[in-house]
């Protein structure tokens, strides 16, 4: 039954990927699930063209909203996004992404960091 | 040990049947409800089934045998927390709703600006954001009473923080992170020297202890039905009359009043001047039947058994460093820990999932204090009168398969020699 705590979402936990601040960051925004206290922040730097050229997230949390943020960083770099395409991320991305079954409980935990980050290019917009 | 037959109050509450993920339900969050044994789910039919009637007004017998009901869970009520009178017992939704009784009507009348209201570091956000709105609206101010780092409440700072300024102190009886026993009577006494009022938030206490409050010599005392074994959605507010009796009312409608004119109203006497509208009729005698309920086994008992219960738990917490417990030693049948490598939130999902084990996880609507502790989170373990050791045992079980999922190395509980964690079917070859 600990399906989603699957290898590819405990190595995301255990190891993720762009961890940590960024200095002087374009943009940055924190959000916390008031029901858990997981919290979550995203630092954005643009480049010329305003793409994502870098993007970290620090904060804290349970396996699935680490893992998720961790992915989602991943995701927004591999694809090269920009603001619109931030924007146009949806529920089903994120679980499409984890490849997991979630509990509406636990979806909110998956879920935080595409809040943090679209409110994030949000302040741009 | 016990000489209660815990397998024989275990068959009184049927949920203790469910199979959760094919794990025999192990439930360990009853700080945050307790379930209900068939004597209060049959109350609650048989009040729908046999004489559902609008209380107080109706001429008619299923109207009289209603009221009677309702009056008589008031009776129980009142003596089972030691009420010099039985007017003194408002019916209301839950303890939440009891302070925030308070809070409108006594407050709004008593505490000006410049006045103190004392709380402590320990409380629930019931007995914290009440108090934060009337310190608003009345540019009172709200301070905290320390707690010490083994939990317990700082008396000395206590009585420092005391002033003639002081009008309220509102405190819980049982902290519902660290399960620490505040001592009211003291709390009380030191109060009333400065004629400050005392109301104790015992949501935590009543299911686990013997609260009298005419020993614990407070002014105001609230506390819910659902985690004392009865329904979800009454709750208790017991005030002494003479405050009662000069208080305002908090809800205005039908049944609080005794005459009503175009323009202005006399208000009923006590306690119904503060039951406006219909009640949970069936609510209330469900309480009257959980509190049966729990006469039938004995408060003290329960204490005695809970405490066995604790210090079992508490032991095997020691055994593992990659545990931590937080709280002082002496305390009441809760338990938050978090381990060193798994956070709270995951822990209690694999508890679910590998065990069929209940806990909550968060901060347990305690933010300050969580804050305090310099945490983010705990898990919390809860115990009620049905629970065992055995289910103990499986709880730690279930934190080694939880280790396992989580693929934690250095992590230890995984090594316990197994196995009371058992499936269904399991358990039922083996028998």
């Amino acid at each position: 039954m600990h399906d989603i705590y699957r290898e590819q979402i405990l190595d995301h936990y255990k190891f993720p990927h762009n961890f940590g601040p960024i200095e002087d960051a374009d943009l940055s925004h924190c959000e916390e699930n008031p029901t858990c206290g997981d919290r979550i922040c995203i630092d954005i730097n643009w480049d010329n063209e305003k793409k994502v050229k870098d993007i970290h997230f620090h904060g804290h949390g349970c396996a699935i909203s680490q893992a998720s943020a961790s992915m989602l960083t991943d995701k927004v770099l591999e694809e090269n996004m920009n603001v619109e395409s931030i924007l146009k991320l949806a529920k089903e991305d994120i679980l499409s992404m984890l490849g997991i079954q979630l509990s509406p409980i636990r979806l909110k935990c998956a879920l935080l960091s595409l809040e943090v980050l679209q409110k994030t290019v949000k302040n741009l917009k | 040990m016990t000489t209660l037959n815990i397998q024989t109050i275990r068959k009184q509450f049927p949920i203790l049947d469910r199979v959760i993920h094919d794990y025999p339900l192990v439930y360990l969050d009853n700080a945050a409800t307790t379930q209900k044994p068939y004597s209060v789910l049959g109350t609650l039919d048989h009040y729908y089934q046999h004489y559902n009637a609008n209380i107080h007004r109706g001429i008619h017998t299923l109207a009289e045998e209603a009221t009677a009901a309702y009056e008589l869970a008031r009776d129980k009520t009142q003596r089972f927390i030691n009420a010099p009178k039985r007017e003194e017992i408002i019916f209301v939704r839950n303890t939440t709703e009891a302070i925030n009784l308070i809070a409108y009507t006594w407050a709004e009348q008593n505490i000006g600006e410049g006045d103190e209201i004392l709380i402590s570091e320990l409380e629930h956000h019931s007995n914290i954001i009440p108090w934060q709105l009337v310190a608003k609206r009345k540019n009172a101010l709200l301070k905290y009473i320390p707690i010490t780092e083994d939990g317990d409440i700082n008396y000395e700072a206590y009585e420092k923080l005391l002033s003639s300024k002081t009008k309220l102190v509102a405190i819980t009886q049982a902290s519902n992170v660290l399960g620490t026993i505040v001592d009211i009577p003291k709390i009380s006494k030191l109060a009333h020297e400065k004629n400050a009022l005392v109301l104790v938030d015992a949501a935590q206490s009543i299911p686990h202890r013997k609260v009298d409050v005419q020993q614990l010599r407070c002014d105001f005392l609230a506390f819910s039905g659902h985690k004392m074994y009865g329904p979800m959605g009454i709750g208790v507010l017991w005030a002494r009359a003479e405050l009662l009796e000069a208080m305002p009312p908090f809800l205005g409608g039908g049944e609080m009043i005794r005459e009503v004119s175009w323009q202005s109203a006399k208000w009923n006497e006590l306690p119904y001047k503060f039951e406006a509208g219909t009640p949970y009729v069936s609510g209330s005698i469900g309480l009257g039947a959980a509190i049966d309920f729990i006469e039938s086994i004995g408060i003290d008992e329960i204490q005695k058994y809970e405490q066995e219960l604790t210090s079992y738990a508490l032991t095997t917490f020691e055994k593992f460093p990659d545990l931590t417990v937080y709280g002082p030693q002496e305390r009441g049948a809760v338990i938050a820990f978090t381990h060193k490598e798994i956070h709270p939130h995951d822990l209690s999902a694999l508890l679910d999932s590998e065990g069929g084990v209940a806990t909550r996880s968060g901060h347990h609507c305690a933010m300050p204090l969580a804050s305090k502790l310099g945490i983010h989170a705990t898990c919390r373990i809860s115990f009620g009168i049905y629970n065992t050791k055995d289910e103990i045992d499986i709880f730690f079980e279930a934190l080694g398969k939880a280790e396992e999922a989580m693929q934690c190395k250095n992590c230890t509980i995984k090594n316990l020699p197994c196995c009371k964690l058992k499936k269904k079917h399991e358990i039922t070859i083996s028998n």
